[in-house]
């Protein structure tokens, strides 16, 4: 059972919604139970894979068992682990926050749902170039398909950009690929990382097009700056549970980036060694640059949560600009604390919204909000913690960043990053005093918040203090498996030792 | 061959991108289909063409047909045809509800004739 571990946070997403599909115009109650549970089971499973990765070990797991290179695997290390954690306790935060009624204002919301999850972890858990395509266009097309629910005029407009962009990046994915394969002949990132080791100088330029090929759609994933303009519209349009989901998906792009090229193209690349690393850098603080002039332009909340996800994009992008240690260390704790506060403001937006009436998210006053005290108590929390103003995990995560760069990289970053963070505080303040402050009449009307609407906000902010009261254990996991990256070794080792190294 | 083969890959992929970048879903449809044409093609020669080769190794032929590409590029058809669809179907439904078939949703065509057509009426009345 222990060793079948490893693809239960693929195959328990996959069963459920195949369970889901059966029952998709049955009953509402059943599908909402099955759907929590099945979330809340993942978080439980990939509680204990981190626990089972934490030991340092990696392990792979061998789909048919046909053995790697020749198999597709999937590895558990100690980065695929903390991603599957996060993106299972975001979904549960998502999911139970939609089972206040968000979720049947569309077909088969649970369904997709889940198909999204299944995509999302197996793009974390995959050790296979072209198995990441194949997950990548499972939560696409999951996503697609979520962000339209629901319906209306903007969540199809910006759902045409977002479709015909994905399409065409899969396009260029497919090419890269196909590029790295003609040039090494084989899928399976172990083993290209090997072979690319002792690679034939002709070709080269052949390997360099296709990994470049490959940042450009990875760089599309994660909203990188010349590729970040789909964001603001989908997520603003999006619904609120889909949106705070999403909140994980430009991480993907981010952990794409992360696996990939410290794997493939690392010390022992020799000349494409650290490829792409100088183009990853400059463009994060660009996106840097970008998303805080889009923070302070904002005149809907959404909007603006949307531009502040960018703001933590960039941050990370730089994390793996630097590419030190101690900088991808930092990366994890920040990216850990900003993907699960960035939901959780999105599901907040949600409420606050839909308390103001016509008014919505824009950032314009409106009517008194029934509940405006303990919103507006919520409201201030999380976006402490997403600027990174103390007490907060933000802040530990920005002092983090700030200390791991070195040199010149400092004086870049330092201004960057603590100019954004002010153009947030601004921001939000702006947003927060119209919301709470300057709002006049309206009638009293005392409707209710759903408890589910609060526990789900509730579940995703509680992680922010937490990760501040256990930030020495979580930040020793991040050191831990910022060496593990460093060392593509052990990943090696522990994937291609049955097949003595194949060369 | 190799060179029928490289012209024949760029042209479908560079009428795919001209195709992407119009204006109207229709043609993006289309552009998207003829580009993950192109890349079904370019996945397929990427283990090297081979003419007559064995896709299983049978013993005595040294000269075999590599055997992956050719399951890549299957799972690529199919996510391909899947995502097609997808893309008509959403076309479709915005064409319904946005009233016309602009990928960015304004009708910039008809917004300029209204315009003049407003300048023209104001025009009478003076």
């Amino acid at each position: 059972m222990i060793s079948h571990l490893t693809v239960l946070p693929v195959a328990l997403p996959l069963l459920t919604a195949m369970l889901l599909l059966f029952q998709r115009h049955g009953q509402v109650r059943f599908k909402r139970v099955l759907s929590v549970t099945s979330t809340f089971m993942l978080v439980l499973i990939s509680s204990a894979l981190v626990i089972q990765a934490d030991s340092g070990e990696i392990t792979y797991y061998a789909l048919g068992n046909w053995q790697p290179p020749f198999g597709i695997v999937l590895v558990l290390d100690r980065l695929s682990a903390l991603m599957v954690l996060l993106s299972s306790l975001l979904a549960l935060g998502c999911v139970i926050f939609a089972c206040a009624g968000e979720d049947v204002r569309g077909s088969n919301f649970h369904g997709l749902f889940q198909l999204q999850l299944l995509g999302i972890n197996g793009a974390f858990l995959t050790g296979d170039l072209f198995n990441l395509f194949v997950f990548f266009e499972v939560l696409l097309l999951a996503s697609y398909a979520l962000l339209l629910h629901g319906g209306g005029k903007a969540r199809i407009q910006s759902a045409v950009h977002y479709v015909v962009l994905n399409m065409a990046g899969s396009a260029l994915f497919l090419i890269a690929v196909g590029t790295l394969y003609g040039a090494t002949g084989t899928l399976n990132m172990a083993d290209m990382a090997v072979r690319i080791s002792h690679l034939p100088a002709e070709r080269e330029g052949l390997v360099m097009a296709g990994a470049l090929l490959l940042l450009v759609v990875f760089s599309l994933k994660a909203a990188m700056l010349p590729l970040y303009f789909w964001l603001p519209k989908a997520y603003a349009a999006a619904p609120a549970p889909v949106a705070a989901l999403f909140a994980i998906m430009t991480k993907i792009g981010i952990y794409a980036i992360l696996r990939f090229y410290t794997l493939v193209f690392g010390e022992q690349a020799g000349g494409l060694a650290n490829l792409g690393q100088e183009w990853v850098w400059w463009l994060a603080l660009l996106t840097l640059v970008a998303a805080t002039i889009g923070v302070l332009a904002s005149r809907d909340l959404r909007q603006l949560i949307a531009y502040l996800l960018l703001i933590s994009v960039g941050t990370l992008l730089a994390g793996i600009g630097m590419g030190s240690t101690a900088a991808v260390s930092a990366l994890l704790y920040y990216l850990a604390h900003t993907t699960l506060v960035t939901g959780a403001l999105f599901l907040l937006a949600e409420m606050i919204g839909a308390q103001r009436g016509k008014a919505g998210t824009r950032i314009v006053k409106g009517r008194k909000m029934p509940h405006s005290s303990i919103l507006s108590l919520a409201f201030f929390i999380a976006a402490i913690a997403v600027v990174g103003m103390p007490p907060l995990s933000g802040a530990l995560g920005k002092v983090l960043m700030m200390d791991a760069a070195a040199g010149t990289q400092r004086f870049w970053l330092w201004p960057l990053l603590l100019l954004s963070g002010l153009a947030g505080i601004i921001a939000l303040s702006r947003a927060g005093s119209t919301f709470f402050w300057r709002a006049q009449g309206g009638d009293d009307n005392n409707e209710r918040i759903s408890r589910r609407q609060w526990t789900g906000v509730a579940l995703l902010l509680l992680t922010s203090p937490l990760l501040v009261i256990f930030a020495g254990s979580v930040s020793e996991y991040a050191q831990a498996t910022a060496e593990q990256l460093a060392n593509p070794e052990a990943f090696i080792d522990a994937l291609l030792i049955n097949t003595g190294g194949a060369q | 061959m190799e060179s029928l083969f490289a012209i024949t890959t760029g042209i479908l992929s560079a009428c795919g991108l001209y195709l992407t970048l119009r204006g109207r879903t229709f043609p993006v449809v289309v552009g998207l289909t003829l580009l993950s044409y192109a890349v079904n093609l370019f996945l397929f020669s990427m283990g090297g063409l081979t003419t007559d080769g064995p896709a299983v190794i049978n013993g005595s032929n040294n000269e075999m047909a590599d055997p992956l590409p050719q399951a890549l590029v299957l799972t690529a058809i199919v996510i391909g045809f899947a995502m097609t669809a997808f893309a008509i179907i959403l076309a479709m439904r915005a064409r319904g509800d946005m009233g016309n078939d602009h990928v960015d949703g304004h009708d910039h065509a008809k917004h300029d004739a209204d315009t003049r057509k407003d300048n023209v009426l104001k025009e009478r009345q003076r």
